[in-house]
């Protein structure tokens, strides 16, 4: 029942005029999906930098509000960049991710990842110090970054997996 | 000498692991994704340079120290790029070399090492002079720009290979 309603619902933004222009003009879905990836490729590394910085792998001696103070904020505004090419790709092939189950796996993931990211930003720009000695802070941050790295790459994987799990 | 390479590479296209990438449902778009974890990963932390060099991003850094934050994570993805991005190719290698696309990106990457080669051998002796300023000297900013530049179109032919080529 609520298939029949979602396919019917893809079947009536695939004959929006919009749809049809996307459809139709053969560059606007490799050129969107380039936008889309680009942003993905800010995004990811953003987040990734300060995991690394957390474990210690990189920028060792710069202190963690700062790391995350110089990649963190440039994630928001380049999630809206996604958000917008992330719609056009829908209304131009909606039934690639609406009656696909990857597409919501990678959406459950990006809800998580942004929840992570958002709570892990405030926490070290709203107590800054001590991430590096506290052993207890230090854990946390560990586990938030490993869970970070974890949640961003079943993301990528989970887009490309689109691809593949269409149902025609 | 074309002749020598077009053998060497259809005796990798012919290998049993070849065959498999080509073969296995999960091979090939689990390679695929990991190409596109690693490419976002070098383009994003490749940015963070680019945006320093243009004065558009952590001008209270020095150029060396974004560089040296930065780099290490940059290198180990375009390892696994290029490992990830080779086993793709031998899977394919005749029809990837017949893509013109394929073709475009290599020289895009070549021209954006070679780039990247020209600034640190120009910038070498008087780097420490200027590093500091949040407007640099213009071989700098030229080198940063064209970096955006020649990796934004790594990324859109790396798109477009998947639109004018069937693999499977």
């Amino acid at each position: 029942m609520i298939d029949l309603g979602l396919s019917e619902f893809c079947k009536w933004l695939a004959a929006t005029s919009l749809s049809q222009t996307i459809q139709t003009t053969g560059w606007i879905i490799p050129a969107l999906q380039t936008i889309h990836i680009l942003s993905v490729a800010v995004v990811f590394s953003s987040a990734i930098l300060v995991d690394l910085r957390i474990w210690r792998l990189l920028e060792r001696d710069v202190p963690l509000p700062e790391v995350a103070h110089r990649f963190l904020p440039a994630i928001w505004p380049v999630l809206l960049i996604l958000l917008m090419t992330g719609s056009l790709l829908i209304v131009g092939e909606p039934r690639r991710s609406l009656l696909n189950s990857t597409f919501y796996l990678k959406m459950a993931l990006l809800a998580v990842a942004i929840m992570l990211t958002a709570g892990l930003q405030r926490s070290i720009s709203s107590s800054p110090n001590s991430w590096d000695k506290d052993r207890g802070r230090r854990l946390a941050a560990r586990f938030a970054a490993t869970a970070s790295i974890a949640l961003w790459c079943g993301i990528l994987f989970a887009g490309r997996w689109i691809a593949y799990t269409q149902t025609g | 000498m074309m002749e020598q390479l077009r053998d060497f590479i259809s005796y990798f296209e012919s290998s049993a692991l070849a065959d498999n990438i080509r073969e296995n449902d999960v091979l090939f778009p689990l390679i695929e994704s990991l190409h596109v974890v690693s490419i976002c990963l070098v383009v994003g932390s490749i940015f963070a340079v680019d945006l320093r060099l243009l004065g558009l991003a952590s001008t209270d850094r020095s150029v060396s120290r974004v560089m040296n934050g930065t780099l290490p994570l940059t290198w180990t993805a375009f390892a696994v790029a290029v490992a990830s991005g080779s086993l793709l190719f031998i899977s394919n290698a005749t029809k990837y070399l017949g893509n013109g696309y394929f073709d475009a990106k290599i020289l895009l990457i070549c021209a954006a090492g070679l780039n990247m080669a020209m600034f640190h051998a120009l910038s070498a002796k008087d780097l420490p002079r200027w590093e500091n300023d949040t407007r640099l000297p213009l071989p700098a900013r030229l080198a940063g720009g064209l970096s955006i530049l020649l990796w934004v179109g790594v990324v859109a032919c790396g798109r477009w290979i998947g639109f004018t080529m069937e693999v499977r």
